[in-house]
């Protein structure tokens, strides 16, 4: 390939990647199949590497096809694969274009600021909690960007174009609930959103270079990959046009060196070099300098067996009381666990795997699947739970599991699905209407797939809910459709570790022949 | 027209139409029109044949669809799609027969034909898997979403004694004809689930009526809105576990059908064929007492066909 083509390649590529990410977690109307994900996913870093130690299968490689990608070209990841770096791309994009930033120049890598913060992440991720990971990956905040903020935008574009056209009596498009979103939800990713757009509009990719733990880490290979970008000094003018055109800051013109742990690969530099004195090449083969070693790698090696030692039994105690400190009866009707969603085997096993990107949020179709505030803890935040207060889980359906990509929601054939026991119904008998007004309901029976609420005679032709909790499944549907509210009659309580259900059982229904009609 | 202009009118339109039901005329008017009508039978009972034969024979009986369709009328189909169930474990109406209904009534002239429900479960699934999404659309008609709010419009019930208020699905307003296709099924709340109840999902909040008195609820919607065609599908009858079902074993094939205009005799007679007293069906008799129609089945014009052998 020539030197002047790698731009517009990385840019075409970066396109197509930002399309079908993007796209997977807008699609409202179920037109993209929940298999494409796992193609579409495949290198994302985090989700990879947290399906990997799940399931060390061939599918969960991805991570690995990143490092041998980053150790041969460098940090292609951050500019044509990761959704995050290239939404900052076209934010840069854009502000360039309003003259937000007439050019970069080139400034100090902050190693005070991207070490520690990718030391932090580790030593959490390690003592079990993803927290940070989850606060920081950049394809999950990009997830939820998207899911949390972005579909919301599109939804209420369709429901106004669907207002539109009903005027004129047309109702191919029809309109969407939007009452699910709250400020809990949308908090953290418009957090993320502002941030990362306030730093690609002002300072380019210096998220990717400060922030980003799966940049730094990245960064450490780019150093020594096979392909860098580096500067002839024979041919090199100094004219200085690679280092404005370079938003990771990494270019030193003065020195003629280039900070590949910093480089994201764009090589917007090459494309607007006059001399041709910029090239994507093996450093050997350089004509130009070879940069002296940089001293700050073995700091940052030594810095870390500092920090990984002297933080690592701390962070195992604090997480230690977290656990312990379950709001259990803080919660309305006295719920012990969070529903995690059919599939998760169990609180921790959810827990310990979910990075919140929130596709599955994305393509539930009921919106059962909600992000949560506090209900997993404070650590858990934004990891998505069942939310019966909002829907109930489709009896039939298993996308949450097919699409999650790191193996925090197990796939789940419909049958398994089925008898997966999510949590256990409870029913206040004092709290319900037949109870106090004597007048009929059953919603919650009518809308229980498997009877484990049924009605049963009462007084007179009333009937009342009577509960099997070795058949309930934890869906839901009774907490949702029981009209007493807030806090419902008839409830769902988390199984810290899901079980299997029994099936219910089916008996043979005796039937008189009618020979006449009975009227 | 101007965008303000169209705005401007749209608003005028709005808040007229809206007084006028505000002021129960709605179905004053409906009735008025549908004064000239004169049926054979106050109603007909068909058992024995499949669904499709059944309203064939059954709709030919009272002069054919051309009695309720007028040319160049908009209908409204109301069948129960509220769950995302195969039509074999009857908790949906006969996919069939919908499709049956809607054939007739491009027939018989009408212009747009839109069937809709406002689903229990989630509503595309509901749509698809029930088969009448797609049996439906084959013949002619626009399937229309009951999940979204923006459809629904509010109205009140001046007659009503529980139900004041409703949000009322614009179709149901604004249709010529409506024409309620139940399913005939087993109940957990309202005991059976027929005419009267099917009409629930033809308002946005059901919450209200389960805890209001769900019996005088419905029976105070069907005072206020009746169907000027009600055709109760029981050729499977969900007998148990409703009216959702839990398996195929809930379902029995019963093979009747009944087609008339009074929602309350209606209401009696499937009772009846379900196999238990009409007045263990409390909606049947409060809404008996609003003047929905009338449970006294015994002296009604009924025509009993009986096919196959």
């Amino acid at each position: 390939m020539r030197q002047k083509d790698l731009k517009i390649s990385r840019v075409i590529i970066s396109i197509i990647f930002l399309l079908f990410v993007a796209a997977l977690f807008v699609d409202f109307r179920e037109l993209i199949p929940t298999v494409w994900a796992d193609w579409i996913l495949f290198p994302q870093f985090v989700p990879s590497l947290v399906r990997f130690v799940t399931i060390p299968a061939l599918a969960a490689t991805g991570f690995f096809v990143i490092l041998i990608l980053t150790a041969l070209f460098g940090r292609v990841y951050c500019s044509a694969i990761c959704p995050l770096g290239i939404l900052q791309d076209v934010v840069a994009w854009i502000s360039k274009n309003l003259g937000l930033i007439k050019r970069y120049k080139f400034k100090k890598a902050l190693n005070y600021l991207r070490y520690p913060v990718l030391v932090i992440t580790v030593i959490t991720l390690i003592s079990g909690s993803l927290f940070l990971v989850n606060l920081l990956d950049p394809y999950s905040s990009f997830g939820r960007i998207f899911s949390d903020i972005i579909r919301p935008g599109i939804i209420a574009g369709n429901n106004g174009l669907a207002g539109l056209l009903e005027r004129f009596d047309h109702y191919g498009l029809y309109r969407l609930n939007l009452e699910l979103i709250t400020w809990r939800t949308v908090l953290i990713p418009a957090i993320t959103l502002a941030l990362v757009v306030w730093l690609s509009l002002f300072f380019g990719r210096l998220y990717c270079n400060t922030i980003c733990p799966v940049g730094t880490v990245l960064g450490l290979l780019s150093r020594v990959s096979l392909f860098r970008i580096s500067m002839n000094a024979d041919t090199c003018t100094r004219c200085g046009k690679c280092s404005f055109a370079c938003k990771s800051n990494c270019i030193n013109v003065k020195t003629l060196q280039v900070d590949t742990s910093r480089c994201v690969a764009c090589y917007n530099c090459i494309s607007v070099c006059p001399e041709k004195s910029i090239q994507y090449a093996r450093p050997f083969n350089r004509s130009g300098n070879r940069a002296v070693t940089d001293t700050s790698k073995r700091e940052f090696i030594g810095k870390t067996v500092l920090y990984v030692t002297a933080l690592a039994g701390f962070s195992r105690t604090v997480l230690g009381q977290e656990e312990k400190e379950r709001p259990a009866g803080k919660i309305p009707n006295k719920k012990n666990y969070p529903v995690s969603p059919p599939g998760s085997v169990s609180l921790v096993h959810f827990k310990d795997r979910c990075t919140a990107c929130h596709l599955c949020v994305s393509v539930c179709p009921t919106h059962v699947l909600q992000p949560s505030f506090l209900e997993y803890g404070l650590l858990g935040m934004s990891q998505p739970h069942m939310n019966y207060s909002v829907e109930y889980c489709n009896f039939e359906c298993t996308k949450c599991g097919e699409v999650c990509p790191t193996g925090a929601i197990l796939p789940l054939t419909v049958e398994d699905k089925k008898l997966e026991q999510t949590g256990k119904v409870n029913f206040i008998k004092e709290k319900c209407i037949v109870f106090t007004d004597n007048t009929s309901c059953g919603a919650c029976s009518e809308h229980c797939p498997t009877q484990a609420v049924k009605m049963v005679p009462y007084k007179g032709n009333l009937t009342i809910p009577e509960t099997d909790t070795e058949i309930c499944i934890g869906c839901g549907a009774c907490e949702f459709a029981c009209p007493v509210k807030p806090h419902t009659s008839i409830f769902v309580d988390g199984n810290a570790v899901h079980q299997v259900a029994k099936a219910p059982k089916i008996e043979e229904l005796k039937v008189e022949e009618q020979e006449e009609f009975p009227f | 027209m101007k965008r303000r202009d169209f705005i401007r009118n749209s608003i005028g339109f709005g808040v007229l139409s809206g007084a006028a039901l505000s002021m129960g005329r709605l179905d004053e008017v409906m009735a008025a029109e549908n004064a000239a009508l004169q049926l054979p039978y106050d109603f007909v009972a068909i058992k024995g044949g499949e669904a499709v034969e059944m309203f064939d024979k059954g709709i030919a009986s009272l002069g054919g669809m051309k009695q309720f369709v007028k040319p160049n009328q908009t209908v409204v189909i109301k069948p129960n799609i509220g769950w995302d169930s195969a039509p074999e474990r009857a908790a949906n109406t006969n996919p069939q027969l919908v499709a049956r209904i809607i054939e007739q009534c491009k027939m018989a002239g009408a212009k747009t034909v839109y069937v809709f429900d406002n689903s229990c479960a989630e509503e595309s699934r509901c749509y698809k898997i029930s088969g009448i999404e797609a049996a439906a659309k084959s013949a002619g008609a626009t399937m229309v979403s009951g999940k979204s709010a923006g459809y629904y419009q509010a109205v009140t019930l001046p007659n009503g004694k529980r139900l004041k208020n409703a949000k009322v699905h614009e179709l149901i307003l604004e249709s010529d004809v409506f024409i309620n296709v139940p399913v005939l099924k087993n109940h957990g709340g309202s005991t059976l689930s027929v005419c009267m109840k099917n009409l629930m999902g033809v308002v946005w909040d059901r919450e209200y009526w389960h805890s209001n008195d769900l019996h005088q609820c419905i029976a105070d919607f069907a005072a206020y809105r009746k169907p000027d065609l009600n055709i109760v599908d029981a050729f499977r009858v969900l007998k148990r576990n409703g009216p959702r079902g839990v398996s195929v074993a809930d379902v029995v094939t019963m093979k009747y059908q009944l087609i008339g205009k009074d929602i309350v005799a209606l209401d009696t007679a499937s009772a009846k064929v379900f196999g238990i007293d009409p007045k263990q069906v409390k909606h049947i008799g409060l809404a008996e007492q609003l003047g929905a129609g009338s449970s006294n089945i015994e002296t009604m014009k009924v025509n009993r066909i009986t096919m196959g052998a």
